[in-house]
């Protein structure tokens, strides 16, 4: 085992090979930032419909969830990547002429988005099915809509029942990058392959990438329950749990 | 757009169905081959002993932390390592990625299933821990003939929701150049240039026949169920 590795520069430019692997992880980390955006975002509205009382919204929430939780991620990946474009000439030659990096990255966070949108639009759906009907029948006789229901009374209540599982979501987005390797974005997985591949420290360069994606994980668990924490109201359900 | 060619699909569908065929018996090997050693795990962390607890909660929460793809790959390369440590031998014996991919699903599903074996042993009320060591069942009686048989009923929606998310995760032992159903198609994808209809076949191939067996498994859940089952999510 040879740990200065690291130090040693790459054969071609004056990068070392930590360098190169932290360029890596930044690009996992601002592909699982970028997605995670997305996907609380559409996965909320998605949940939103899925709970609603239009039967068609419902009806198309359910296929949006079936539909991106049923296909293989990888499949996903070379859905949006290689079978859109070709399906769509205007965005083709747009693709054909931008930078290869950008529609790579473009590529990741929507599929990683949406892919975990449809897992939080699950999570949601249960998180306002756990309220029972009272909430929702009491903030309706108030004198609120439908939308104003969702927004001062099902929704902050739900968050905070459903941080523990949107947690655990956040940590699988992160280990789900590495599948952009498979289009060839240049994030940690990909880096610690070249690493490999160019200097054969096949395992330090591992060992390097394992720890990472560990340090991520637990970043990730630990800003989560930060969070819930902040936002805990004392006597809610969901949010007296005690943290460990 | 060039027109769909649909017949890309027929000529190719002999070498689909073998992909597929790695696929399915990759699932079902890595599914059963998890839940007994996850059992095995899931009994060690509630171990009384804190080394063995800690050292089954070590190995799960690894598992769960690393990326799948990472572990793959980790595999690849240690699987024929272990062998040569193993037998003694003087050259790691070639083991090739369609065979260390077993080893590679097995341990790294024990993880996941551990889990869910645990939170199904927790589902089975105290109470019948303690009737059944009050009959004069002993320790072990008492998990194989009372415990296990009430959480593997509890928990069996789950570890088949489970084995669904397997048979989707098994496709990225394409990257290694497996021939999967997803390799198989890649394969045939590039060498006829026919990516849209490869892909898009693979997906719905993918769509119908998990819908199918989840559908399956919510119906099962409705019928079957008794109490609270144990929600575990990934």
């Amino acid at each position: 085992m040879n740990w200065r590795i690291f130090l040693e520069t790459m054969p071609e430019g004056d990068a070392t090979w930590w360098q190169m692997l932290a360029s890596g992880l930044g690009w996992t980390l601002a592909c699982a930032a970028t997605a995670w955006i997305i996907a609380l975002a559409a996965g909320t509205s998605i949940g939103i419909a899925r709970t609603g009382t239009s039967r068609a919204a419902s009806r198309v929430a359910a296929t949006y969830v079936e539909l991106f939780r049923n296909i293989p991620l990888i499949i996903q990946f070379f859905l949006w990547y290689f079978v859109l474009p070709e399906l769509c000439p205007p965005l083709k030659r747009w693709v054909v002429q931008a930078d290869p990096a950008a529609v790579q990255f473009l590529a990741a966070t929507l599929c990683l988005g949406l892919f975990t949108s449809a897992r939080i639009a699950e999570q949601v759906r249960a998180g306002i099915e756990s309220l029972g009907r009272g909430q929702r029948q009491a903030a309706r006789a108030m004198g609120l809509n439908e939308a104003q229901c969702y927004r001062h009374v099902l929704l902050p209540v739900t968050f905070r029942v459903i941080m523990p599982p949107l947690t655990s979501e956040l940590m699988n987005l992160v280990k789900n990058t590495a599948v952009a390797y498979s289009i060839g974005l240049a994030e940690l997985f990909f880096r610690t392959r070249e690493m490999g591949e160019i200097t054969f420290r096949y395992f330090e360069a591992f060992a390097a990438a394992t720890l990472a994606y560990m340090v991520i994980a637990l970043a990730a668990n630990r800003a989560m329950r930060f969070i819930e924490r902040r936002i805990a109201v004392p006597g809610v359900a969901g949010t007296a749990r005690s943290a460990h | 757009m060039n027109d769909l060619d649909l017949d890309v699909i027929t000529r190719a569908l002999p070498w689909l169905a073998q992909g597929l065929q790695y696929t399915v018996q990759l699932t079902c090997v890595a599914a059963l081959g998890g839940t007994v050693l996850g059992t095995l795990l899931a009994l060690a962390r509630l171990s009384p002993r804190p080394i063995v607890a800690g050292l089954a909660a070590s190995y799960v929460n690894l598992m769960r932390s690393v990326p799948l793809l990472l572990v793959i790959f980790w595999f690849y390369f240690l699987v024929p390592l272990g062998l040569q440590w193993l037998t003694s031998a003087e050259n790691p014996p070639r083991v090739g990625a369609e065979r260390s991919a077993y080893v590679t699903f097995i341990l790294f599903e024990a993880a996941y299933f551990c889990e869910i074996v645990r939170a199904g042993i927790a589902s089975v009320g105290a109470g019948q821990q303690a009737a059944a060591r009050a009959l004069g069942l002993d320790q072990a009686q008492v998990l194989v003939h009372v415990i296990l048989p009430q959480a593997f009923r509890n928990m069996l929606p789950v570890l088949l929701t489970q084995a669904i998310i397997l048979f989707q995760d098994v496709s990225l032992v394409s990257l290694l150049n497996v021939t999967d159903f997803v390799g198989a198609a890649g394969k045939i994808a590039q060498r006829d240039g026919r990516v849209v209809e490869m892909y898009l076949f693979v997906a719905l191939v993918y769509l119908v026949l998990c819908s199918m067996t989840s559908a399956l498994v919510r119906r099962w859940q409705r019928t079957h169920s008794i109490g609270q089952h144990p929600e575990t999510a990934r």
